[in-house]
């Protein structure tokens, strides 16, 4: 019974002071569409969604639904209207409950007052059965995982009835696995009707749902693309040069292996095993990827060798130096260069400036202070050369780093690390949240360290990312380590040792379940386009 | 801290109307990262993206620490504005003509008018420059008591100051004034030392002190995880409680006196008046100047300053980077103790030169008032501090003069704290909220009511 709509954005300039992040963008969603928003982190795409959405007011240009002109004074106008939107942080209250979620806001009372949840539950279930989505309307929001959380923020619009539906970079956050399901999910909403806004800057998935692509660049819409175009020619649409996806990487001429981790295991608060008995070895000029679905040990595992967790067992070594013990300070004067996987939670101080965050760990070190007294000057020295070196797109090394977009914070935060001699280099997700422009210079870093002889060491639960930087792959499951594996393993191999199956049998599962594994979603059957 | 930094700026800008407060408080920040246009639009401001700005825990405390400048100023013109229509309600002469209000408002509105201005011209008065003194040194006695008053003010607040600045919220000042006032006290009182000496010792003594009690602190919480809240509030009792103890012992009370009080400090342990005998102005107030540089020092151009910024700003992020945060905790809490320590010192050595069980009065307190004032700058807490002890000084002339009660200062200063603490009604009263523009295109005008708060 859902009607469709025709959502139209005529002219849409939006202006913050005199920085143009909207400038006269046209969009047309047909109705029943997938239409993808494509573009860079910083081009404006979520700016354009909050306008659509009610929480901006455009400072020219219209929304027309239905060849209405309308306006929106707010979210709730926007929903009123049919539009939906699901955030990339979402808007849940951990401790409700999937169905007072779901009534938040739109509650319905029984006589006296009491919270009449039946309805609410009833059309969850509705909703859940319809499309598959498999959510309890009970479970506490807490306690479910990041992908079955985004569903609920689905089925919150699709309670209020929206017939388009904005999905901003959903899947952000997701696993390979979930994020298959998603855009199974979107599949079947357009299918039902409902059109979807997708916001993305990832092209194996904008190619593998979008029925129409909008490129935007520096707030312009700069042309439509087809799903069916390549993607070295969305990419270079998207960030306005030819960009080479796949890395020029020369072969890996391995060294004398100086990093060596012997047994280790680090036991939470609560007595888990995050890291359970793990041992590897990385040589100089070499690259081991570390692969896995997020939460599997992977963390813990750096923060091990960093420093930060208090129990540890086992050994960590570095140039035949014992590192388990030892303080951050201590393991960092080791020539340790560490990217934390959440920048702006660990890796930056967002009220500080750029030039001070690009000497965050070396503050205390010559030439920027002698003694106690820092040098200024020396600082913002450092900072012009790293800013220009690692093309880090701000006006002055002064301002707030929480200023800058995520690319350019993690542009940030790998200057630093990289700016000075290492004797092992680990980096966390990369480039999460990193637009495709600023993969290939970061990327191309990270080989750069790896042919001056560091042993590297990359953890990212982007299958992409690790088969283009590794050397060797390491896939953790469960804080265990279900092998190594040499580079060029197929997605589906590494797919089913992410899933805990030894290399052997999930080499063998392969080979005999090969078609099983091409009907299980897009991971197998874009992988080969992108490689 | 951006957000408010170019309030006549933001206003320029577009906004969204009728928002959550939270989009208001982004868009704001939005319009003030462009910082005037001079950032490229490449860089979108990270806030303008759907997430949120990234940085460390934005508390409110934080936010209300740490804000504009801007809004202090206009905090306190308010807070004196409202201070004199309360003055105003309370005049005989507006109570009179407010009776033939409607047959001549003139004769109202001049009565409050005057009501007002004679009171805060007799603060200015007992606080600043007395123009009918005898003399020119008479003339100036009362800025010399305002300097006086602050000096304690200027130096405790510093200690709350850059604790917050670490990210603790440092209620303990007036424990630590306390300890540092025992210790000052009884070097000063039971030594008898050569002059220069005695005096410095009396110094290091109440700066020592100041430090244990803080580092104390520093140290529970660095170890255990107890909040320093809890912990500082619980010392003010241990050490006032203390002190009162001691002040009934023979060690600490005068010879054939029965009430809780110290013997006189040797002349020996006690500050030298900077401007002679007519004024009450010690050696502390010239302390107190170089411990806002020593402070101002300490948080731009030091290591343990920046230390202290990015342990207080992101702690995690510091941990990662090898800050060693349970030694900035205890380090920055003992400095925070040694500069309230100054304070006690200052009381003792100083003003007092005994010490009672009011050793502290309520500067302890006042200072965090003082702190948030100032912004936890040096020298807006410098600046706080001074117009606090005006305040003080002042009232006592304004009673006298126009029979206002002193108490009114208090709540001037309660408005101060209040109006600080809420920005946006700051900005709305002085009409400073970015504009709303109506919508580009012919929507609903937004009502008046939609600019909430305005009046």
């Amino acid at each position: 019974m859902v009607r469709v709509l025709k959502l139209e954005l005529r002219g849409i300039t939006k202006r913050f002071g005199s920085l143009l992040a909207n400038d006269h963008i046209d969009v047309v969603v047909e109705p029943g569409q997938i239409h993808c928003l494509l573009g860079e982190n910083g081009a404006g795409k979520s700016t354009l969604m909050n306008v659509l959405y009610g929480l901006y007011e455009p400072s020219e240009g219209e929304i027309l639904i239905d060849d209405k002109p309308v306006s929106f004074r707010g979210p709730g106008d926007a929903m009123a209207a049919g539009i939906g939107m699901v955030h990339q942080h979402f808007m849940l209250v951990p401790v409700f409950t999937v169905a007072e979620n779901v009534a938040l806001g739109a509650e319905t009372t029984k006589a006296g007052g009491f919270l009449n949840l039946e309805d609410t539950r009833q059309k969850i279930r509705q909703i859940s059965d319809r499309y598959g989505f498999d959510v309890d309307p009970d479970a506490l929001v807490e306690d479910l995982p990041v992908g079955v959380q985004q569903r609920v923020e689905i089925i919150k619009a699709l309670v209020r009835d929206a017939r388009v539906l904005i999905l901003d970079e959903p899947t952000a956050v997701l696993t390979p696995q979930e994020t298959d399901e998603l855009l199974d999910i979107m599949r079947q909403l357009k299918s039902s009707g409902t059109s979807i806004v997708f916001i993305s800057h990832k092209l194996r998935e904008v190619k593998a749902v979008s029925d129409t692509i909008t490129v935007i660049r520096r707030g312009k819409v700069v042309g439509s693309a087809d799903p069916g175009d390549s993607t070295t020619a969305l990419a270079s649409m998207m960030v306005g040069r030819a960009v080479s996806l796949t890395l020029d990487k020369a072969p890996a001429n391995p060294k004398e292996k100086t990093f060596q981790v012997k047994d280790l295991t680090v036991i939470a608060p609560n007595g888990q095993h995050t890291v359970d008995g793990i041992s590897f070895e990385i040589a100089r000029g070499e690259i081991l990827a570390v692969a896995g679905v997020q939460g599997n040990g992977q963390t813990e595992l750096t923060e091990a060798i960093l420093g930060l967790q208090e129990r540890v067992q086992g050994s960590i070594q570095l140039d035949n130096v014992e590192l388990v013990g030892r303080s951050v300070k201590d393991v960092l004067n080791a020539g340790v260069g560490f990217v934390p996987e959440d920048r702006s939670v660990d890796g930056l101080i967002g009220t500080f400036s750029i030039a001070e965050n690009l000497v965050l760990d070396r503050y205390d070190q010559p030439p920027f202070a002698k003694g106690i007294s820092m040098s200024p000057a020396k600082v913002q020295e450092n900072a012009k050369s790293r800013i220009d070196e690692f093309d880090v797109r701000t006006t002055s090394g002064l301002l707030a780093a929480g200023t800058l977009s995520g690319g350019n914070q993690q542009k940030v935060v790998m200057a630093r690390e990289l700016s000075r001699p290492l004797r092992l280099f680990i980096a966390s997700q990369p480039t999460r949240g990193v637009d495709v422009g600023s993969i290939e210079f970061l990327h191309k870093r990270i080989v750069a360290e790896r042919d001056q002889g560091t042993p590297v060491m990359i953890i990212s639960t982007e299958l992409d990312e690790v088969m283009e930087l590794a050397d060797r792959i390491a896939v953790l499951y469960k804080g265990k380590l279900v092998g190594i594996v040499p580079a060029g393993t197929g997605r589906d191999v590494l797919g089913l040792m992410m899933a805990g199956i030894s290399p052997d049998d999930a080499a063998s599962a392969d080979r005999t379940g090969s078609a099983a594994a091409d009907s299980r979603g897009t991971s197998s059957a874009e992988g080969g386009d992108h490689a | 801290m951006p957000e408010e930094r170019h309030p006549k700026h933001a206003d320029q800008h577009a906004k969204p109307h009728r928002t959550t407060p939270a989009a208001d408080e982004t868009a704001a920040e939005v319009a003030v990262d462009t910082a005037g246009g001079a950032m490229s639009p490449s860089a979108v401001p990270a806030s303008a993206q759907s997430g949120q700005l990234p940085g460390g825990p934005d508390t409110l405390v934080r936010k209300i620490f740490t804000g504009s400048g801007v809004v202090s100023v206009l905090a306190v013109l308010l807070a004196l504005v409202l201070g004199g229509l309360l003055i105003a309600a309370t005049d005989q002469r507006v109570s009179a003509t407010a009776g033939y209000l409607f047959a001549r408002p003139t004769d109202f509105l001049s009565a409050v008018w005057d009501a007002a201005t004679r009171s805060y011209v007799a603060l200015f008065q007992g606080s600043v420059f007395n123009p009918r003194g005898a003399s020119l040194a008479v003339r100036f006695a009362p800025l010399m008591d305002t300097l006086t008053i602050a000096t304690p003010l200027i130096t405790a607040g510093l200690g709350v100051a850059l604790a917050f600045r670490a990210g603790l919220f440092n209620i303990g000042a007036q424990g630590q004034i306390i300890i540092a006032g025992i210790l000052a006290a009884w070097v000063g009182f039971a030594l008898h030392l050569p002059l220069v000496l005695h005096l410095l010792l009396v110094l290091v003594a109440g700066i020592v002190g100041g430090a244990l009690w803080g580092g104390l602190v520093g140290l529970l919480k660095a170890r255990t995880g107890a909040h320093e809240v809890i912990l500082t509030i619980m010392f003010n009792y241990i050490a006032l409680y203390f002190l009162r103890y001691l002040l009934n012992t023979p060690a600490f009370q005068r010879p054939g006196e029965s009430n809780p009080i110290s013997p006189i400090l040797d002349p020996t342990a006690i500050y030298p008046q900077i401007f002679g005998s007519q004024y009450r102005l010690h050696l502390g107030f010239v302390l107190a100047i170089a411990a806002t540089i020593l402070v101002w020092w300490l948080l731009n151009r030091s290591t343990v300053g920046f230390e202290f910024r990015a342990v207080g700003a992101n702690p995690k992020a510091a941990l990662t980077a090898g800050i060693n945060v349970s030694r900035s905790t205890i380090l920055v809490m003992a400095i925070a103790g040694a500069l309230a320590g100054m304070s006690g010192v200052a009381q003792v050595a100083g003003t007092e030169k005994v010490l009672t069980d009011g050793v502290a009065a309520t500067y302890g307190f006042d200072a965090i008032t003082v702190a948030l004032l100032g912004r936890s700058t040096p020298w807006g807490t410098f600046a706080a501090g001074l117009l606090f002890g005006a305040f003080r000084a002042g009232a006592v002339q304004m009673q006298i003069q126009t029979g206002t009660p002193i108490d009114i200062v208090l709540v001037v200063q309660s408005l101060i704290v209040l109006f600080i603490a809420a920005p946006p009604l700051v900005r709305a009263v002085f009409g400073l909220n970015p504009r709303r523009k109506k919508p580009a295109k012919a929507g609903k005008t937004p009502q008046a009511a939609t600019t909430g708060g305005a009046a």
